[in-house]
């Protein structure tokens, strides 16, 4: 069946059989090997990208049901800065969120949305942030920090933060009341 | 692991995909947000023929109040359940419950409805629609009917919903006026199954004493369970501590919870003693707040 998608904002079309998960996708049709794939159940969040503005696992997909959809995924935070890194990706550096780096693209891609909607710094709402995501390396301390910093940076700092882009996103998902008629 | 083949069709009507469904003959299944099914199909453990997604059936969406009552569509993501006005206004058992319901990137993909054909022994939504004394819509090429929810959970994952039905909405009563609600649950870490769980709604009058109660315990049975006995042993009372130790008792002597990995029997069965007690204390005390707002504004 043929799969047509807005991947990281170009056009992006392969025919794939329905049983192709949205991960096997991305990885092995499209080629973007950031998105990682840890359980295929759900649980570890490796495999975290963003369909229509909202962070999802691709894992849990078929490719074919996103077919007209715009597709996010990890690639995309520096090909938007022209290979610059998102103040989220400095951050996870600067603050030791990451040591094998196996999840972080799930992190990056669960905190993106989040950190877009509103500043992020108290430690029990970063843990609930970030509870969707496992990482066996960290013991989540440095990732704490990180996101804490990336939301300093991010939310006190206009010319760094790109609050506009990010904010954006959150304009394609309305979240507030968005189901209610 | 790698889903076995299956054939997929993603209608655009209703009426297509019931006809979608009964054509297959019991070998299709209807796929909603997929983060129940799609991992039982990465294991194997479900190896439906054909998929009809049902997420393109624009009527199938959308919260809405009709007659008074909360009528949340089949295919409502429950990141959007969780962000409805409507839901926190009035019927905020479930606005309590929604953010135990996994983690937001499984939440913002799965559905109301799913949840509840799903059938899990722990899913708040399925304990919710319980205590508030709700109901499902089905629709099939056969026709249209209601299920109560007393009527709905039969077994772990089994419902009285048919193969080739589809579940097209929830719908729940408006509680009375000055109830007060809550839900508590125990789990390893926020976003996993609850290892126990309880939902609580109790109206009470101007002497605080109960007039009406529901109580809801989940993960204590294969599947969510109202508690009568509690119930009853509430109404006409105040909530002292002999009234709130002998309903918690009723409510949980003869739950046999399972022991997994997770948790012993034991060990659930005293957390949803302790959740029962929670709910229950915390859903007295706001109804009776709310009869103080309520007295103060008229
Ligand atoms: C890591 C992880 C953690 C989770 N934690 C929790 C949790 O704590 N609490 C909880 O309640 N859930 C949890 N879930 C499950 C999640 O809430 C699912 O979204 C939900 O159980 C199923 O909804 P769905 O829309 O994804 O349904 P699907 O996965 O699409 O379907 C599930 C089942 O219901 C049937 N079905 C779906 N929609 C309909 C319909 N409209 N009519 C008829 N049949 C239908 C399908 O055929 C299938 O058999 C978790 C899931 C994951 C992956
Ligand atoms: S690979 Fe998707 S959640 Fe683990
Ligand atoms: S950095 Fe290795 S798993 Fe998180």
């Amino acid at each position: 069946m043929r799969v047509e998608i807005n991947l990281n904002g170009k056009p992006f079309a392969a025919d794939v059989e329905p049983r192709m998960l949205l991960s096997d996708f991305i990885r092995h049709e499209a080629c973007l090997t950031g998105t990682h794939v840890g359980c295929e159940q759900g649980g570890c969040g490796a495999c975290t990208i963003q369909v229509d503005g909202r962070a999802v696992r691709s894992c849990l997909l078929f490719a074919i049901q996103v077919d007209g959809s715009t597709v996010r995924t990890v690639e995309a935070l520096s090909d938007e800065r022209d290979g610059a890194l998102h103040p989220l990706q400095e951050a996870f550096r600067e603050c030791h969120g990451l040591q094998c780096g196996f999840c972080t693209p799930g992190f990056l891609m669960s905190l993106e949305p989040a950190l877009a909607s509103g500043p992020l710094d108290d430690e029990q709402a970063i843990r609930d942030a970030i509870s969707g995501n496992i990482c066996r390396c960290t013991g989540y301390a440095g990732i704490v920090d990180a996101v804490r910093h990336a939301s300093n940076t991010i939310w006190n700092d206009p010319d760094i933060g790109t609050v506009d882009d990010l904010g954006s996103l959150g304009e394609d998902a309305p979240r507030s009341g968005a189901g209610d008629e | 692991m790698k889903p076995p083949p299956f054939d997929y069709t993603a209608p655009r009507s209703l009426g297509e995909a019931l006809r979608a469904l009964a054509d297959a003959a019991g070998d299709g299944k209807v796929i909603a947000g997929g983060q129940s099914l799609v991992p039982l199909m990465n294991f194997r453990f479900a190896r439906p023929g054909l998929l009809v997604d049902v997420n393109r059936i624009p009527e199938l969406t959308g919260i809405r109040r009709r007659d008074g009552e909360l009528r949340i569509g089949a295919t409502t993501r429950q990141a959007d359940a969780e962000q409805s006005g409507i839901i926190a206004r009035g019927w905020p058992l479930l606005r309590q419950a929604l953010p135990h319901v996994a983690h937001q990137q499984i939440r913002n993909r799965g559905t109301v409805g799913g949840s509840v054909a799903h059938a899990d022994p722990a899913a708040e939504i399925c304990s919710v629609l319980l205590a508030y004394g709700g109901r499902v819509e089905v629709a099939s090429v056969r026709g249209v009917r209601e299920i109560d929810a007393s009527d709905l959970f039969v077994g772990q994952f089994v419902t009285t919903i048919e193969a080739d039905e589809i579940l097209t909405a929830v719908v729940v009563p408006p509680p009375p006026a000055g109830t007060g609600t809550a839900f508590h649950e125990v789990a390893r870490r926020h976003g996993d199954f609850a290892l126990a769980g309880a939902a609580a709604a109790v109206t009470t009058d101007d002497r605080g004493r109960c007039e009406r109660a529901s109580l809801c315990l989940l993960g204590a049975a294969p599947t969510p369970i109202r508690r009568a006995a509690a119930e009853a042993h509430l109404v006409g009372n105040e909530l002292t501590d002999a009234v709130l130790a002998e309903a918690v008792a009723l409510a949980t002597a003869d739950i046999e919870p399972p022991s997994d990995v997770h948790g012993s029997s034991a060990y659930r069965t005293r957390a949803a003693r302790e959740m029962a007690a929670r709910a229950l204390t915390e859903a007295f005390a706001r109804s009776a707040r709310d009869r103080g707002q309520r007295k103060e504004a008229s």
